[in-house]
């Protein structure tokens, strides 16, 4: 117990780096997942810019990538993450992989709850002279802000369980806080001192998205 | 020239699966709508009706054919255009197609900031909107707060929003009960009759039609196969599916298997009268009966009235000399159609 209020200003920190991680993974791989998922929903057969070469390219482009284990995607995508960044070791470089990652798993759940916006509700927009890009952003999107704000939110926990290992490439962050100062030093109170803020970080941000979704939906 | 003309319509889907038929969904149709009109198009469910409707304001392109609104044909337009005529074509749905997301005020507001109408220009309208459907106090509502009635004048109001000169109705009743159906339908004539809107509504409810429309389509596989004045339609349909969708409608003569359980209960001679306006009265012809002492009993049909004009059919199981019976038909074959039951 002694060590664990020693290691306090680490903590702190690490809760402070996991905070700084997810939040920017999730404002650039939410965008980009937003992008390339309005790309998917568009160019779907039927939809507005419906186009099947775009549409099979995205969707082979979204499997392909989506499904390995995000440990392997952070050591694949080092030499990309130094490419791009100049480096691709520490927060900046997880950052980068984390958020490409993210483009990925949000782009299905944005194309998913998209799905959902009736196509009557298109077509009287269409029927009114409505263009196509108008109807993206002043129907299609705010029609479904609930559930995205749900599909948002369940992403941040994602992000969260993915940052967890920012270590094995020099990240920092609870993760790594939980490895180096619990696990390896044979202290499961400090592990589990970052499993709490964990877990109290997750039930916060899990409530702040249930609050907006019901204020989107109105009830 | 009409206000909406369409010329050789055909509209084909490609098949659902590979090697599949191509789909017809609009055969070779030739229709013209005159301003002010109230254009009824009737048929079973899949004849269609929707598609034809979706071909004039061009949310579906034709395969081939033209279709003319105001003299500029729709098919020969670029998307940007088609846009902007769009705007003078209202539409309303069977399942309203309100924008949940919106109040009932931007809901209505939506196709005038498509025309790019500025802040004044769409309160003032929204509010004139509001108060010619009855939903003055709903502005701030969101759709779901709406009963189905309301939920449709907000639909109608939305279509009349950008001042439209036509206003498609699709299906637009069959998803409210009577009593709804009916102030609906009141508030849509008097789109016609205050506006000057020329309206085309597809249904298969005969009330719509009864109601509302001034002329009639019947739409049977893609094609029209029939049309006119509604009541010279509905009282003496001349093509054989239209007839039948007449008849599902109308309670008119009794189908082959009504008969048989008629024949149960009536060991007679069984006829059925068809009467319409301008014909002979009821009263001449029960006459005819009385005078050949010939006995009857109504056993099926009903009289209708469409705006004002009556028809009906009364199928009766008579009684009394086989001589009589003939003589009493003979006389009223000349005053009116006489249909024999089959045996």
């Amino acid at each position: 117990m002694n060590e664990l209020i020693d290691l306090l200003p680490k903590l702190w920190q690490a809760t402070f780096e996991t905070l700084y991680i997810v939040g920017l993974s999730l404002l650039f791989g939410g965008v980009g997942g937003l992008v390339l998922g309005l790309g998917l929903y568009v160019t779907r057969r039927g939809n507005l810019y419906q186009n099947r070469v775009v549409f099979g390219v995205l969707n082979v482009l979204v499997n392909v990538f989506r499904p390995i284990p995000f440990i392997i995607f952070l050591a694949a995508a080092q030499p990309l993450a130094r490419a791009v960044l100049g480096v691709g070791i520490g927060n900046n470089a997880i950052i980068f992989t984390l958020s490409l990652a993210a483009t990925f798993g949000v782009s299905r759940i944005v194309e998913q709850n998209l799905l959902t916006v009736q196509p009557g509700v298109i077509e009287a927009a269409r029927s009114v002279g409505a263009g196509r890009l108008r109807i993206v952003s002043t129907i299609v999107v705010p029609e479904a802000l609930g559930p995205l704000i749900l599909g948002y939110t369940f992403i941040f926990v994602a992000l969260v369980d993915m940052s967890a290992v920012a270590g094995y490439i020099g990240g920092g962050g609870l993760g790594n806080f939980a490895i180096q100062y619990g696990y390896r030093q044979f202290n499961p109170a400090v592990t589990w001192a970052a499993v709490l803020i964990i877990i109290i970080i997750v039930q916060l941000v899990q409530f702040l998205g249930n609050w907006l979704a019901r204020k989107a939906l109105r009830r | 020239m009409a206000l909406i003309s369409l010329t050789n319509v055909s509209k084909t889907y490609p098949p659902a699966e590979r090697g599949g038929e191509r789909v017809i969904a609009i055969d070779d149709v030739t229709l013209d709508i005159e301003k002010g009109d109230v254009y009824g198009i009737i048929g079973y469910s899949g004849a269609g009706k929707s598609t034809l409707v979706r071909l004039i304001n061009a949310l579906e392109r034709t395969t081939s054919g033209a279709i003319r609104i105001d003299g500029r044909d729709m098919t020969a337009l670029p998307e940007r255009d088609v846009r902007r005529i769009r705007l003078g074509i209202g539409m309303i749905f069977q399942q309203f197609n309100l924008f949940n997301s919106k109040t009932v005020f931007n809901n209505i507001a939506y196709p005038l900031r498509v025309a790019g109408a500025d802040k004044k220009t769409i309160a003032s309208r929204v509010d004139e909107l509001l108060s010619f459907v009855g939903l003055t106090d709903k502005a701030r509502n969101y759709p779901e707060q709406l009963s189905g009635g309301q939920k449709q004048r907000v639909g109608i109001a939305r279509a009349l929003a950008a001042s439209p000169s036509i206003l498609l109705a699709d299906e637009a009743t069959s998803a409210l009960d009577p009593e709804t159906t009916s102030e609906v339908l009141a508030l849509l004539k008097r789109v016609n009759t205050e506006f000057g809107i020329t309206i085309v509504v597809i249904t298969h409810e005969m009330d719509v039609i009864q109601t509302l429309a001034t002329k009639v389509a019947v739409m049977d596989a893609g094609r029209i196969v029939e049309r006119g004045d509604v009541f010279e339609v509905f009282s003496n349909p001349q093509q054989a599916s239209s007839k039948r969708f007449v008849s599902t409608v109308v309670q008119g003569v009794p189908s082959r298997d009504e008969v048989l359980t008629l024949r149960q209960r009536h060991r007679g001679r069984i006829v059925t009268f068809s009467f319409r306006d301008g014909d002979v009265s009821q009263s001449v012809v029960f006459a005819e009966l009385a005078r050949a002492n010939v006995g009857f009993e109504i056993v099926y049909g009903g009289i209708n009235d469409i705006q004002g004009q009556v028809f009906g059919h009364l199928t009766l199981a008579l009684s009394g000399a086989a001589t009589n019976q003939e003589e009493a038909l003979t006389n009223i074959r000349s005053h009116i159609t006489v249909t024999e039951a089959g045996l």
